[in-house]
């Protein structure tokens, strides 16, 4: 019986394995993670398999946490070949860690310098860039009697108490780049004081980057600090919200392009970097996204708040907020984490 | 029960011992290499920082001194115990009145009482902000308290780990010898007499599993307070932090090793439990058969009506939720939902590759669970193996699956690992599914064979029968029912798991239960609804058919229990 059931077993384990193996492989299969939206990953793949016969693109897409976690795990053996929509801050720390393949891509040059890495060659380039915003429930706001606000200082005002989710800054590179924003833009002492007031008003902070601007969209609370792009997202599906970029300036982040190191399909990866930067990818990039690394590509996207580029802080360190990350996010954890019980 | 001989004191046949420790050798080596050395791969972690550099204990101490520390490590013990001590005996006195009472629909009482692990752990969420929420339509049944917060995690987790508990309580009560409650009548033992003194020891080993694996899920589960607990930190939202929120997978481990805890005490728990559970079905017992009594069998239907009420109504919610155009501002019933192309580029795709990872593992799980408890109960050589693989087997019920999934991209995915190829694939997904959901279906399984007397290999034995015979022809029909909820088990879960395979799937193989959390990450609560609700359809099913097939079970092989 036992050696019928390591047989048994083992001839499971066999067949399950045999379940993984994809049929024979006729053009070159481009492993991409990426934590692009769901609704961006059809157009892009067709776009970049249109121009680049015989290369496919398999998307394995998640959470940027997730796919950062997942490519820092398979460091010692990578199974991505490109990276191709995730968060710069996240490539930086891959680069860190000597886990890309830097390439200066064809069409480099013509995109906005801050978007391109400062090394040569770059080991990534920016696609396009999305900020902290507040998303304002206004259906909520008329029966509370609330005043729309238009900046960070606004969300101070006591009859907001109770009424503001933000994201945790130890969960989400949301609620990291709102908080590295303040602290840039008002200083270290201003910025803390700043948060410890806010931390009065709000009601909870969440796991997920995108996750307070849905609350606020479905008016379980009025206000919402996330991104400008769930914002527009959720305004185009019938939300009855405002997306608001605050009048003092906001941090933002980029998303970003970059090839692994030891790919095997090196020429396709290239062939990715190079299509990624054009202008006719920033075409694609504009459809959701206000900002693009391309200066020429602009357009008006729906329910996008205007005036976008103008609201990133300028000389946005991206260095200072990674090499100062873990020491924000532990001050932050000594003010605000022992808060056992929301407020409700 | 310790020497190298069947129990019963007679000596087994040198091929068959020979073969039962071999059996017994391959089970530990494969709970090795899939439990034991995949976490010591990622505990290694722990001692080193986020660019490789090894720094010995500083992990550990840096946790030690973190502020929160204490809040986390106080709110999780706290929301656990509050939870075991809802659940245990709800279940408790909902698998009694499906198990001992002769009240009518038992079985679709039994069935009713799986709901919740039929559903993504994300659906209960979206119900409970649905009903409890600000915008909820019973939100003044809260009383101004927020669901965002430990209200909403004790009730997020009661939904979730019901079910577990049942489980195992039905398994405990389901056998119990008829002559002891006979004798205890004729001595005169009232009813709770009777019940304290015979039906709550029998199910001891039972109950004591129960509240172990209860408290293990919710202290180790990070889904439900992820998206309900608000700024409530507990530990298991600590590794999420570190790990996805900071891809730092040393602390992220130290962390971990912290949750092992309560892993360690079940084990304990377990060996105590073990010693003490006497036999409840010897081979001269006479099945106890419940008989009819209005007043109780009213009580019990009540009781569980009530139960499976509550269940159901947390499941229309978000069945609601899956029709609404926008909640709560358009609530137009629409069906556009459930088109998931537009949500999801692999659309239909994801829903066939959890219906094969979850049928592979039911039966590659099924399997191993049951042959595996098998070989360690009844085994007559190499006790300290034994154990090994016991505890092996209990481990994997504390561990995050994030940690899991982590463990197992370390370890699969090393350049030195033979078993590399494995990586990538649909067995990796199968693999760590049956991982991931062993303890609960290894301790059913347990639970039904300690009820099955050794007289009956003894006998075998004796007879000269070999002991795969006894296996195949007495212990395999007599646990069927068992068989069976395991292998539904294993089903359901791979159908709704989330936490590990996130790590693991590659681009052909990504399941529904993924594709659900995309769509609600992408703001597509109502898709993500919609896909979850195919998911319960599809258990809700596989469930229906379950029950059919246990009905003609029960009729053909457990003809025995009844008079």
């Amino acid at each position: 019986m036992t050696l019928r059931t390591a047989l048994a077993g083992a001839a499971g384990i066999a067949i399950a394995a045999g379940l993984g193996l994809s049929a024979a492989q006729a053009a070159t299969k481009l492993t991409v993670y990426t934590a692009l939206e769901n609704e961006q990953l059809a157009p892009y793949k067709k776009s970049f398999e249109a121009d680049n016969p015989g290369i496919e693109i398999e998307w394995v897409r998640d959470s940027t946490g997730v796919v950062t976690a997942k490519l820092l795990a398979e460091k010692d053996n990578p199974r991505a070949d490109a990276i191709w929509g995730l968060a710069a801050s996240s490539l930086m720390i891959l680069d860190a860690q000597g886990m890309l393949h830097p390439y200066a891509p064809k069409e480099a040059g013509a995109l906005k310098p801050a978007f391109v890495d400062g090394k040569t060659p770059p080991a990534w380039v920016g696609m396009d860039a999305w900020m902290a915003a507040i998303c304002f429930n206004t259906v909520e706001a008329e029966k509370r009697k609330l005043p729309k606000p238009a900046s960070w200082a606004d969300l101070l005002k006591p009859e907001y108490k109770g009424q503001v989710v933000m994201p945790n800054p130890a969960s989400s590179g949301t609620g990291f780049l709102a908080v590295s924003g303040w602290l840039q833009t008002m200083g270290s002492d201003k910025g803390w004081s700043y948060m410890d007031r806010l931390n009065d008003n709000v009601a909870v902070y969440t796991h997920s980057g995108s996750k307070p601007c849905r609350m606020a969209a479905s008016g379980e609370y009025a206000i919402g600090i996330s991104i400008e792009y769930t914002g527009a997202q959720q305004k185009t599906k019938g939300a009855p919200i405002d997306v608001i970029l605050a009048a003092e300036g906001a941090g933002w982040e980029m998303e970003a392009t970059a090839i692994v190191k030891g790919t095997k399909n090196l020429d396709a990866a290239q062939k990715l970097a190079d299509w990624a930067a054009t202008r006719k990818a920033n075409e694609l990039y504009v459809n959701f996204y206000q900002v693009t690394a391309h200066p020429g590509v602009t357009k008006d996207t729906p329910n996008y708040p205007k005036n976008a580029e103008a609201s990133m802080i300028k000389n946005n360190d991206f260095a200072w907020a990674a090499a100062n990350r873990d020491a924000i996010l532990a001050e932050w954890g000594k003010r605000y984490n022992a808060k056992s019980e929301p407020k409700s | 029960m310790t020497t190298a001989a069947l129990p019963g004191g007679r000596p087994v046949r040198w091929g068959e011992a020979g073969m039962l420790a071999a059996g017994l050798v391959s089970l530990t080596l494969l709970l090795v290499v899939f439990v034991v050395l995949p976490l010591g791969a990622i505990l290694v972690r722990s001692l080193y920082d986020r660019n490789d550099a090894f720094v010995g204990l500083a992990n550990f101490a840096a946790f030690l001194q973190t502020p929160a520390l204490t809040v986390s490590v106080w709110n999780s013990v706290a929301v656990s115990a509050l939870t075991t001590t809802i659940v245990v005996p709800l279940a408790f006195a909902y698998a009694f009145a499906i198990t001992r009472t002769a009240m009518p629909g038992k079985g679709l009482f039994k069935a009713l009482a799986q709901i919740p692990i039929l559903a993504p752990s994300l659906l209960p969420a979206i119900a409970l902000v649905y009903l409890f929420g600000n915008k909820g339509v019973l939100r003044d049944l809260m009383m101004g308290h927020s669901i965002y917060g430990p209200i909403g995690i004790v009730i997020g987790e009661v939904f979730y780990t019901f079910p577990h508990a049942v489980m195992i309580l039905t398994v405990a009560l389901s056998t119990a010898d008829a002559r002891l409650y006979e004798a205890a009548e004729a001595l005169g033992a009232g009813r709770l007499r009777r019940f304290l003194t015979i039906t709550l020891p029998g199910a001891r080993y039972g109950l004591i599993s129960a509240v172990f694996v209860v408290f293990t899920l919710v202290i180790t589960d990070f889904g439900v307070p992820k998206v309900i607990g608000g700024s409530f930190n507990v530990l298991a939202t600590d590794v999420y932090k570190q790990v996805v929120g900071q891809q730092n997978f040393g602390m992220g481990a130290v962390v971990g090793m912290v949750l092992l805890v309560p892993a360690v005490l079940a084990f304990v728990a377990d060996w105590i439990g073990q010693k003490r559970q006497m036999a409840l079905l010897s081979a001269r017992s006479v099945p106890y058969a419940p008989r009819r009594r209005p007043a109780g069998d009213g009580l019990a239907l009540l009781f569980c009506a009530l139960v499976a009420g509550l269940l159901l109504g947390i499941l229309g919610m978000a069945g609601f939720a899956s029709l609404a155009t926008f909640w709560p501002y358009d609530l137009t019933p629409t069906l556009a939902n459930y088109d998931f192309a537009q949500f999801d580029s692999a659309g239909w795709s994801s829903y066939w590759n959890s219906l094969r990872l979850s049928v592979w593992t039911a039966v590659v799980g099924t399997a191993v669970v049951f042959v595996g408890a098998w070989l360690i109960e009844r085994s007559p050589a190499a006790r300290p193996l034994a154990a090994v693989a016991r505890m092996a087997a209990i481990v994997p019920l504390a561990v995050p699956g994030m940690v899991l999934g982590l463990a197992y991209i370390f370890f699969f995915n090393a350049p030195w690992n033979p078993l590399g190829w494995l990586y990538h694939g649909m067995a990796i997904l199968v693999l760590s599914t049956v991982v991931h959901f062993y303890t609960v279906s290894h301790l059913t399984a347990v639970t039904a064979l300690k009820q099955l007397d050794r007289e009956f290999e003894a006998v075998s034995a004796s007879l000269k029968v070999p002991v795969w015979t006894t296996f195949l022809r007495v212990t395999v029909p007599l646990c069927l029912p068992a068989i069976l909820d395991i292998a539904i088990y294993f089903f359901v879960n791979a159908m709704t798991t989330v936490s590990a395979v996130v790590f693991l799937y590659a681009p052909a193989t990504k399941p529904a239960s993924v594709a659900v959390l995309n769509m609600d990450d992408a703001g597509e609560v109502a898709g993500a609804a919609a896909m979850a609700m195919m998911i319960v359809y599809t258990s809700a099913g596989v469930r229906a058919l379950h029950a059919v097939l246990s009905w003609v079970l029960q009729r053909r092989t457990q003809a025995w229990r009844a008079r």
